[in-house]
């Protein structure tokens, strides 16, 4: 049903149950909001929105309150203006205002609203003075910084409700109320998955992620170091748009290109073992279906989960640690990149691994805590040395002095840059499964996937929860024990998703045998790391960009991959061999669940 | 001594022990007659801020769902009330009775007495006239029962949807509005909750009629009021008046001849300063800022030898405290208050910065989020300007 009102006398048309703001977009009028979130529940606890409704005395909170037939709403009168004006200010005054040393500095959303309705006026007292407030940068992943906090809880809800961990919450009130950790704890103590979804919602620079920009500069300044970058595949569809560039815009070309130009030694792609990853997980799959469906071994594990998201695999420690035997043994591509960069591409390129740096670009803040885990040295040194956000790599070339926007395009190095449209599509939820059904399907049966185009669309979109069930047939002799068998698969990201798939298999509602969980809505393409804002309108943008570019790549399937066989001859010789048992697959640990 | 100007009323603790006789006449009635006898009654509610009690029920009773809710809201939290306390103690069968026949018209099977932290003394006591009602409602078979949850002491918790909250484990916070209570209230079910006052005048009204409540107190006003007398007073105590008296009288009759304002309503409240006894009434009537008041009970009475200036200075502190800290206008909005008043009295902000703060105030009238955030402009506004020299000398 249709509701009638006017806003700024303008009428307006809308459904029943739309919100005033909703509304008013439509007739292209712009409320500020701060608390407010497309990704997230609505909170009206910030005031910024509120709006006046003629003959009512109180303003309305226009992301809150439901549309009525008859309203007159205006957005912009003295009062509204009036109201809005001391809402910021008060913000303002509880916010640690020290815009000019702010990582956030430009894209602070109090600091643009601050641009928009204070101009110049003498505020209110500056309650920082009056608080004691300590800065949480313990953590490898995520900073926490009270002072610039305003309480819009975003974070709160975003950890709830996208994650299931309530890492963050509300603590105390009053003038003592503030977002807060279990015992209020630093952050890398509890439970958190460092996804940084968090991070990518904070509308100022209290929660931010831990920059590693100035040893990465050093690093490529110095002269006996050999810098190596490897680039994760969502970061191509999302750069551009932290440098003025539209969602959706696929910038290999010229990513490459800026890291060539910021001094890198050799530009290499996460692509390249985002295929590699496939063939050590699918044959992983395929030795798990061999022991159990053939062998009767019960002590392999299905279902088998992906290993690639580090926010998945600490959630899983953390909340399911029964089940890590049902973890994939694969590395995530970026260490099992790392782990080859300071052997194999070291032998290849005759360089001391001493003296390599390496460097990964990601969409994901919990990456970072990922190559600082303690097992992810099997080169004998740290196998990824800095990971770096899209958005400080964004701001690396802004530094430069690069303009991105007109750069040519460059090809990446090779070897470990060749990738295949399997590779890319790791980006996206749903993607590894689809790369490894890519390969996995045809090494049973000898033929492509029964898909058109290869694209497994069961597999794709941002429904919470997929599954898809393909049927084995004409297997090859050698693996007839496959013969009319059901492979059954499902795809979900976000953890509270995550959680209720792990629910379902735990009470054996669900009879998966391969499942894969991306820790962020969207899959890597959504990750904490990308550039703000990320809604669900800029994940489909990149979902659609990076189905885009597995289009347009001339091999499609990991297997395929020439410089992946060539490591197979050469280095490694058979997936799950020893080679790749000690530089390609690892362990997890029981974490605690406080 | 006393001076008795004002007629003192006997209905709420008056106790006869008629209360079964009294729940079987008015379950006997049809729920639309019993529904329309508290609107003709016209009672409010008692809490503070006067909604009509029988449209309340009615809504409830209209919207369609399995589950349904009654609450007594007994988190008597505002600074200088103490009449719930007093009620549940003395006649707790009223208050009981009125949720009881609330169930019946609505369609509710449980109701919950949430008790005020500080009042778990309470608890035993009241368990024991909730057994024997129980008792009594099984001869009446009536499927309705009532269990005591006790709050843990914040102030914002006697907020209906933040006593919800508080119920259903989570923080105390006021929730968006609409959804109404009657709509989605505990648990998200439609939910009738009501002041112990409230329900213990429903008792007067079934046993008395709607007409004689209707016929007391004035205009829009019907019905007594308990009061709870605090301050400057040889008399303090809870006292239950008839509405529509002026403060004059009322100070008159209970202040100690020196009186130069009176806290109406607590610290959520507005303080009428002397000149404004004469031409100020007490009930619903009229805008809330125009000469006639409503009151949750809380009459504070400030003699010539209090600072203002502490008085509000007190206040602030509480609500500095007690704000949930969810909306801006609130947590920051109190605070600034606060630190605004001190810095004018220590010289550090020129007096017409008070000026700001007063427009902060109705900023914060008109966007905080609930009840709470909206009221602090009443005893802020109104002490800042009729006591404007103490603030600043």
């Amino acid at each position: 049903m249709k509701v009638n009102l006017t806003i700024d006398n303008i009428a307006v048309s809308v459904d029943e149950g739309s919100t005033i703001l909703e509304a008013a977009k439509q007739v292209s009028i712009h409320i500020p909001t701060l608390c407010y979130h497309e990704d997230l529940c609505v909170a009206g606890n910030c005031r910024v929105c509120v709006v006046e409704q003629t003959g009512t005395n109180r303003l309305l909170p226009s992301c809150a309150m439901p549309v009525s037939e008859g309203m007159d709403i205006h957005t912009n009168s003295l009062k509204v203006r009036a109201a809005r004006k001391q809402v910021v200010e008060l913000l303002i005054s509880e916010h640690n205002a020290e815009c000019t040393r702010c990582y956030k500095n430009g894209k602070c959303e109090l600091q643009e609203l601050s641009s928009e309705y204070i101009l110049g006026d003498n505020g209110f007292i500056d309650l920082i003075p009056f608080k004691k407030y300590t800065i949480d940068n313990f953590s490898p992943s995520i900073i926490k910084d009270d002072s610039k906090c305003i309480r819009c809880q975003r974070c709160v809800r975003t950890c709830t409700e996208l994650q299931s961990i309530s890492a963050l919450t509300v603590a105390h009130k009053g003038k003592e109320m503030k977002i807060s950790s279990f015992y209020d704890k630093p952050m890398y103590e509890v439970v958190c998955t460092n996804c940084g979804q968090c991070v990518n919602r904070c509308p100022t620079g209290a929660l931010t992620e831990k920059i590693y920009i100035d040893q990465v500069w050093e690093a490529i300044c110095a002269e006996d170091k050999h810098v190596v970058v490897q680039t994760a595949p969502a970061v191509r569809v999302a750069l551009g748009e932290a440098l003025g560039m539209e969602p959706g815009e696929i910038i290999t070309g010229k990513l490459v290109s800026a890291l060539r130009r910021l001094g890198f030694s050799a530009v290499l792609d996460t692509d390249f073992t985002a295929d590699l990853t496939i063939i050590e997980e699918g044959n992983e799959l395929l030795q798990r279906l061999t022991k159990v469906l053939k062998d009767g071994d019960t002590s392999v594990k299905l279902p088998m989960t992906t290993s690639c998201s580090p926010g998945w695999v600490k959630f899983i420690e953390h909340t399911f640690p029964e089940y890590l035997d049902n973890v994939s043994t694969a590395k995530s591509p970026q260490q099992m990149f790392g782990a080859l960069a300071k052997t194999f591409y070291a032998e290849k390129l005759k360089i001391e691994p001493e003296n390599i740096v390496s460097v990964s670009i990601m969409p994901c803040t919990a990456k970072k805590f990922e190559a600082d885990r303690p097992e992810m040295q099997s080169s004998g040194y740290k196998d990824v040395d800095f990971v770096l956000t899209t958005r400080e790599l964004a701001l690396m070339i802004k530094q430069a002095g690069i303009d991105f926007l007109s750069l040519p395009d460059d090809e990446y190095d090779s070897i470990m840059g060749q990738s295949t449209g399997a590779g890319v599509i790791f980006g996206a939820t749903g993607g590894v499964m689809e790369a490894a059904l890519r390969t996995a399907y045809e090494v049973v049966t000898g033929r492509e996937v029964p898909f058109k185009n290869l694209e497994v669309t069961p597999v794709r979109g941002m429904e919470e929860v997929k599954e898809a069930t393909i049927k084995l047939e004409n297997v090859l002799p050698k693996w007839d024990f496959l013969e009319g068998v059901e492979l059954k698969t499902c795809v979900t990201h976000g953890l509270t998703n995550a959680k209720k798939v792990m629910e379902a298999v735990k009470s054996g509602e669900a009879n998966y045998h391969f499942i894969e969980v991306m820790a962020c809505p969207g899959g890597c393409l959504g990750g904490g790391g990308q550039p703000i804002p990320t809604n669900l309108q800029i994940r489909q943008k990149r979902t659609e960009a990076i189905y885009q570019e597995d289009r347009l790549k001339a091999i499609r399937k990991s297997h395929e991959n020439p410089e992946v066989q060539k490591i197979y001859e050469e280095f490694l010789k058979e997936p799950l061999g020893a080679m790749s048992h000690e530089l390609l697959h690892t362990h997890y640990t029981v974490r605690n669940r406080q | 001594m006393e001076k008795k100007h004002l007629k003192r009323l006997d209905l709420i603790f008056k106790n006869e022990h008629d209360t079964e006789e009294i729940l079987a006449k008015v379950l006997a009635k049809k729920n639309e007659e019993i529904i329309n006898d508290l609107i003709i009654s016209g009672l409010k509610g008692r809490g503070g801020a006067g909604y009509p009690t029988g449209l309340k029920w009615k809504l409830t009773a209209e919207e369609e769902s399995d589950e349904k809710y009654v609450i007594c809201n007994a988190d008597e939290g505002e600074p200088g009330t103490f009449k719930d306390r007093e009620i549940l103690s003395a006649v707790p069968h009223k208050v009981l009775t009125g949720m009881a026949v609330c169930a019946r018209v609505t369609g509710a099977k449980q109701g919950f007495i949430y008790l005020r932290g500080e009042y778990k003394f309470l608890v035993p006591e009241l368990e024991k006239a909730i057994a024997a009602f129980h008792n009594l409602l099984a001869t009446l078979n009536l499927d309705f029962s009532v269990s005591v949850f006790i709050g843990s002491g914040a102030y914002i918790c006697g907020e209906e949807s933040a006593l919800f909250e508080s119920m259903e484990g989570k923080r105390g916070e006021p929730r968006n509005k609409p959804p109404f209570p009657t709509q989605k209230g505990y648990k998200a079910k439609p939910t009738v909750i009501n002041n112990v006052e409230t329900l213990a005048h429903t008792y007067s009204i079934f046993k008395y009629g709607p007409e004689k409540f209707h016929d007391l107190g004035v205009k829009d006003s019907h019905g007594s009021k308990v009061f709870s007398v605090s301050g400057d007073t040889p008399i303090p105590g809870i006292y239950e008046l008839e509405f529509g008296m002026t403060l004059q009288k009322f100070v008159d009759d209970f202040a100690d001849g020196d009186a130069k304002a009176v806290q109406v309503g607590g610290a959520s409240g507005f303080c009428v300063p002397r000149k404004r006894f004469e031409k100020t009434v007490i009930g619903y009537q009229g805008t809330l800022t125009g000469p006639s008041l409503p009151t949750g009970g809380s009459m504070m009475i400030f003699n010539s030898s209090r600072s203002m200036y502490n008085v509000l200075h007190n206040y602030l502190d509480f609500f500095v405290e007690e704000s949930c800290g969810q909306c801006t206008p609130c947590r920051v909005g109190t605070q600034q208050l606060l630190l605004g008043i001190q810095a004018v009295k220590k010289g550090e902000k020129p007096s017409l910065y008070l000026d700001k703060l007063l427009s902060l105030a109705e900023t914060m009238r008109v966007t905080a989020k609930c009840g709470l955030g909206q009221s602090v402009a009443n005893s802020f506004s109104s002490i800042v300007e009729n006591f404007r020299e103490e603030m600043i000398y």
